[in-house]
């Protein structure tokens, strides 16, 4: 973990409320998908646990809801500002069990760590089927991105304004080697049931310090209190007590 | 040469920089981004007998200047705590430890006490006297003198350690529980645990937290905790630990003048994982700048 200052490049919106931060700074050691940052923002007390979306060695994607205090002042940052981000923080998914097709799942602001994930994973030679799902058309993020990878992506909106109507967990491939999740915890627990094959599956929690020392994150699991930073984000579908 | 060493019912440390119990868990975090021998000591995450999962999500909830918890005591029990985290610290810290122990009954305070009395790497025990009291209709034992004097004479006959018992800021009269905790025999008195509020979610009109109330740390608490110890220092004459918002080398001092011999930093190692040891090596450039040899020299200086 470090605590390193990013310059912000572009601060855009991309969808409803839905930002796209593109940072510039030391990012190796964000590289892992599915990690997050802690966001260090003036003013306010405690920082703000964003996942990454994507990373290189010298820059950071975020991609975030405005949802509060702390997303209403990082919609606000121009180019030039500087952030303190605390890195290296969560587990991540581990790419190494995806075999040969994955399915990759996402809700909302879920969508977001899967890119780095699905770019991670092209890059080993694995083509992800990506299945996302939002409100509405006015919600859709990444559409085009996720296809410029290669990836065979699905779109689902709640009113059919965008791809097919319905949830995204509704038409997931029934062949799929691995599933990889990020959403809210209905979505998770749908995804879960309607794919043939184990999973990860990645939490979202409110957190203090986001290193493991507060225990304000904690979820109970098959194999007791895990820490939902520094154990998670990710954990495996064998674990979770689903609900 | 800034002398910052100071003796602490009996112990002396290296310096008066001491991680607050819940915001360090037993080291390991923190192990991994410095040294932790830099320290004068810390205080462990709150233990009790039996493991305790502790409140359901969300336990965290923020304010202006600070942060309000309410994570219910969550740790292994003593016993994992005996078999698995000191065995650790003996090999990576090395110095005597904090030991923060917590209860849901005299008894229950004894025996936890009664164990550690055992670990030759416990340096101190400090008493979270802010439980509930299961037997007392819920009460805590922190907000009467009879139930603070209880849980002190009796840790006191099962260990020769010193024995810190930690105040609740949550009561009508802080010294007069302060005083009740020294005529039962304690050692020394820390305070101010973390003072108890509330936030509500504008949007569905609920209590953030799900305990509904949480523990207020922070920045925003230091005048309340600085007045405290202030007053108990004027009516006590065994050490005081002081905390409560401290962030920075000059508020070590501030708290140190109002009466505290050696300082807890608690929420501020959350939000900036590298804040004790920073403080420590900002201590005597300003110690220096006000004019202080020694620390030693100015607790309670600020008292006529």
């Amino acid at each position: 973990m470090k605590d390193t200052l990013f310059t912000v490049k572009t601060n855009r919106e991309i969808a409803r409320d839905t930002y796209e931060m593109a940072l510039s700074g030391d990012a190796a050691d964000c590289m892992r998908p599915g990690s997050f940052v802690n966001v260090h923002l003036e003013s306010l007390y405690l920082r703000r646990p964003i996942s990454v979306c994507s990373a290189d060695e010298n820059s950071l994607i975020l991609v975030y809801k405005v949802v509060g205090k702390g997303t209403e002042k990082m919609k606000n940052m121009v180019p030039g500002d500087c952030v303190y981000c605390l890195t290296d923080l969560g587990n991540g998914f581990d790419t190494s069990k995806s075999g040969e097709k994955p399915v990759l799942v996402g809700g909302g602001s879920g969508v977001a760590p899967l890119f780095g994930l699905a770019k991670n994973l092209v890059k080993k030679g694995v083509k992800p089927v990506v299945a996302l799902g939002f409100r509405s058309e006015k919600d859709v993020y990444y559409a085009e991105e996720f296809k410029s990878l290669g990836c065979e992506v699905m779109i689902s909106t709640e009113d059919g304004s965008y791809g097919i109507k319905g949830f995204v967990t509704d038409h997931l491939p029934k062949d799929a080697t691995f599933l990889y999740a990020c959403g809210p915890m209905p979505m998770l627990n749908a995804a879960r049931k309607n794919v043939f094959c184990a999973g990860e599956y990645s939490f979202e929690a409110r957190m203090a310090c986001g290193f493991g020392a507060c225990m304000g994150c904690s979820m109970e699991t098959k194999i007791g209190l895990k820490r939902v930073c520094k154990d998670g984000p990710v954990f495996d579908g064998e674990v979770i007590v689903w609900p | 040469m800034a002398v910052m060493k100071i003796n602490l019912c009996g112990i002396e440390i290296e310096n008066p920089i001491i991680p607050a119990s819940g915001t360090y868990g037993y080291g390991k975090e923190f192990h991994e981004l410095y040294d932790i021998n830099c320290l004068g000591t810390f205080s462990f995450k709150g233990t009790t007998l039996s493991p305790r999962a502790g409140n359901p999500l969300p336990r965290i909830a923020e304010c202006d200047g600070g942060m309000l918890n309410a994570v219910g005591l969550q740790n292994p029990g003593v016993e994992k705590v005996i078999s698995e985290e000191l065995p650790w610290l003996r090999e990576h810290f090395h110095k005597p430890v904090m030991a923060n122990v917590s209860g849901f009954s005299v008894d229950e305070y004894v025996r936890v006490c009664e164990l550690l009395d055992k670990e030759d790497n416990v340096g101190w025990l400090e008493v979270n006297i802010s439980c509930p009291n299961v037997h007392g209709g819920g009460m805590s034992f922190g907000t009467t003198c009879e139930g603070a004097a209880a849980v002190t004479s009796a840790v006191k006959k099962v260990t020769k350690k010193p024995v810190i018992v930690k105040l609740s800021p949550n009561v009508t009269d802080i010294v007069s529980i302060a005083k009740a905790c020294e005529d039962a025999g304690a050692d020394g008195l820390s305070l101010i645990n973390t003072l108890m509020g509330m936030r509500i979610d504008i949007k569905n009109r609920r209590p953030i937290i799900k305990n509904k109330t949480g523990g207020v740390s922070g920045g925003c608490i230091f005048p309340v905790a600085v007045r405290m110890v202030y007053q108990v220092y004027e009516n006590v004459k065994i050490p005081i630990v002081g905390m409560g918002g401290i962030g920075s080398a000059e508020d070590v001092i501030e708290m140190m003048l109002a009466g505290a011999t050696a300082v807890q930093v608690g929420a501020k190692n959350l939000v900036d994982p590298w804040a004790c040891p920073k403080i420590i090596k900002d201590l005597p450039r300003v110690m220096d700048a006000l004019g202080i040899q020694n620390l030693t020299d100015i607790i309670g200086g600020a008292h006529q």
